[in-house]
């Protein structure tokens, strides 16, 4: 299960036809190192999401993140984390890792049905 | 006391417009995209200082004078800024090291303004100094992997120091606006060179060889070097192509 | 699971508008496709630059020139997006680079024409980006994830630029004589490249088909190019200038603007390398990449020290 993403290889299904890298990208490259980048919007709200950058330390990834990503006053607390170092779920297990969530309305609060007395709860 | 407090005004916006019309000039040029994006917010905030500062000159100057008619208008003599800020952009080490040992200065200068006595400037050096500290913090980090990365950059480097260093004498010797308001630079001088000498040593130069270094003088007084007439040819074309015109 | 159930599957998933995204399965054609189009878009990006950056040590004042710089520094961003949205299908930024530097792939000929006069930065905001726009906002909805969510990251942000430009031609349609020739002069210039930024008339359009069918286009070059002139066809108007088409008139039965036949001829020599900069743009991208080398290479071997003795200690 655990499978590290290779920014490199990302999108390939190498089990299967088709979906195949593009033969260029065996090269090695010069580029600084890719990270991740997440963006807390405002203080309360979980770290989102927002995009990559490339960057030769952890250090200049924040500050390229700031000059990136923050121009329009949308954050006030960044990470970063080098691509490479991500763990992503695999598509093709989607299916048993997220189907058996599916038939389990009990956990839910819509599926109770209260008396209209019972407010707010 | 006026005059002196309009020309130190004009010192200060002079300082970041003109730098900032110099590193405007990597905006699509860049070593890499991110540093393009970074070094033109450095612009954007220089750019922006020096704005306020305008409109406060314009304020204390009083008649039609506006942010333009001070930044685009005048002549070269009357120009304030310090030497260091006009030197060529040359290579990406003479842009960082020229970066950082403004910003270490402005970064003392700012510190020392939140205390002044004019509410005005002290609001201004007070906004004015978080950008500084992110400048002087982004272009130290530079400086080190410059000065501690490769052969190569370590020798350009170093010759930026030696193109630069000249001009950082300027920096401490008091003009008359700065005497007469009380805001005698030399009080900043060794907090910068401290900064700077622990961060050059950081970086793996050194200082040494400058110790009796014969230092430029003149753009405080408007005495430039050649280079401030062709900032201004391309600064000021529009405004005296088409004179009187609303932009 | 063979490939031509997958790419049942993946058909299945485009038509349903379920987002591909980067480790599902995709046909190699698709992937290629979206390659080249997102790092072409991005080259455009940051060749874009160029022409915009000629003006800013003349900007006429210093709100302009806050503005223009924040735009093309924008211009920098979303070629960054970009880049970032291609290396998710397994291309480095370099290689794109590369790719931009040796001719083989392409950007957007508009930024081959020469920003003349002051005026240029307003005619670019407006026409431009207004044209960029258009396609851009379709693309927010194209089929490919990191491409889609890239356009609207995008869009939010081109929003000020095409009024930006609308608005700075607008002072000059309100100032001097001289000011008003100006903005004429750069909308004359401007108009017809812009038209061509929609690309060739569809049915010679050859990469039109794939991408319709895989939804990473979704409306085809004359649709767009033709809202594009119905929207700056009334916006002039408001700048009290004239367009550079005599045949531009609207059209009540179509409930469209008609406009005359764009110059083809001149549309592929730019395409083919020779507008008036073709040379000019190529040669500044490469020489900051190559003088950007050094700087590189420092920061890298920088990190590895640092590296080496953090781990060292
Ligand atoms: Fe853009
Ligand atoms: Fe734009």
């Amino acid at each position: 299960m655990q499978r590290l993403i290779k920014k490199l290889y990302y999108g390939d299904i190498p089990d299967a036809g088709g979906g195949t890298a593009p033969s260029n990208d065996q090269q090695p490259t010069t580029d600084w190192p890719l990270w991740e980048v997440f963006i807390r919007s405002k203080q309360g709200l979980d770290h989102k999401h927002v995009g990559s950058l490339h960057a030769s330390d952890a250090q200049m990834a924040i500050e390229n993140a700031r000059d990136v990503y923050t121009r329009r006053q949308e954050g006030v607390s960044i990470w970063v984390v080098e691509s490479k170092r991500l763990t992503a779920s695999n598509p093709a297990e989607a299916g048993e890792l997220f189907e058996p969530a599916a038939d389990k309305v009990y956990r839910h609060p819509t599926f109770y049905n209260l008396p209209d007395q019972v407010n707010y709860i | 006391m006026q005059q002196a407090l309009l020309d130190y005004t004009l010192y200060l916006s002079d300082n970041s417009l003109i730098l900032g019309q110099r590193n405007a000039a990597w905006c699509g040029h860049g070593p890499v995209l991110e540093q393009d994006i970074a070094i033109t917010n450095i612009t954007l905030d220089l750019i922006g200082q020096s704005r306020i500062l305008y409109q406060y000159a314009a304020q204390l100057k009083g008649g039609d004078a506006t942010e333009d008619s001070l930044a685009f208008l005048r002549s070269e003599r009357e120009y304030k800024n310090c030497l260091l800020v006009e030197r060529p952009n040359g290579d990406w080490a003479q842009t960082i090291l020229r970066q950082f040992l403004f910003s270490c200065f402005q970064r003392e200068l700012y510190t020392q303004l939140t205390k002044e006595k004019d509410s005005t400037l002290a609001a201004i050096a007070t906004k004015a100094l978080r950008e500084v500290s992110y400048h002087y913090r982004w272009s130290r980090e530079w400086v080190l992997r410059l000065g501690d990365g490769t052969a190569e950059s370590h020798t350009r480097l170093a010759s930026a120091l030696e193109n630069l260093w000249p001009y950082t004498g300027e920096l401490f010797k008091g003009a008359d606006y700065e005497l007469a308001l009380g805001l005698d630079p030399a009080m900043l001088y060794t907090n910068w060179l401290s900064a700077v000498q622990s961060t050059l040593k950081e970086a793996t130069l050194s200082l040494a060889s400058f110790a009796s270094c014969f230092m430029q003088t003149g753009g405080k007084t408007g005495i430039h070097t050649e280079e401030l007439g062709f900032i201004l040819t391309d600064l000021q074309y529009m405004q005296r192509t088409y004179p009187g015109c609303d932009w | 699971m063979d490939s031509h159930n997958l790419e049942e599957q993946f058909q299945h998933k485009i038509d349903q508008e379920i987002k591909i995204e980067p480790k599902d399965w995709m046909p190699d054609a698709y992937r290629k496709t979206n390659i080249r189009q997102i790092s072409q878009h991005a080259h455009s990006e940051v060749v874009g630059m160029l022409p915009e950056g000629n003006w800013v040590s003349r900007a006429p004042s210093l709100k302009r020139k806050v503005i223009l710089i924040a735009k093309i520094q924008d211009e920098g961003g979303h070629g960054l997006y970009l880049y970032a949205a291609a290396e998710t299908l397994g291309q480095s930024r370099e290689q794109m680079i590369n790719d931009l530097h040796s001719g083989k792939a392409k950007y957007s000929s508009i930024f081959n024409y020469p920003a003349l006069t002051w005026a240029d930065m307003g005619a670019i905001g407006w026409l431009v980006d207004g044209a960029a726009i258009m396609n851009q906002v379709m693309l927010t909805r194209t089929s490919y994830g990191p491409y889609a969510r890239a356009m609207v990251r995008i869009c939010k942000e081109e929003s000020f630029h095409q009024r930006q430009g609308f608005e700075s031609l607008l002072v000059l349609s309100k100032g001097s004589e001289g000011q008003r020739v100006l903005c004429q002069d750069a909308i004359n210039r401007w108009w017809w490249p812009a038209l061509m930024m929609f690309g060739p008339r569809d049915h010679e359009s050859t990469n039109s088909d794939m991408s319709m069918k895989w939804r990473i286009k979704r409306k085809t070059n004359d649709e767009l190019r033709q809202q594009f002139v119905d929207m700056i066809a009334e916006q002039i108007k408001v700048l009290g200038m004239t367009l550079p088409d005599p045949a531009l008139r609207w059209n009540a039965i179509r409930n469209h603007y008609d406009f005359g036949e764009i110059n083809w001829n001149e549309f592929w020599q730019v395409v083919k390398g020779n507008g008036p900069c073709n040379k000019e743009r190529l040669e500044a991208r490469k020489k900051a990449w190559g003088q950007g080398a050094w700087v590189r290479e420092a920061a890298q071997a920088y990190a590895n020290k640092k590296n080496t003795r953090t781990k060292a200690a």
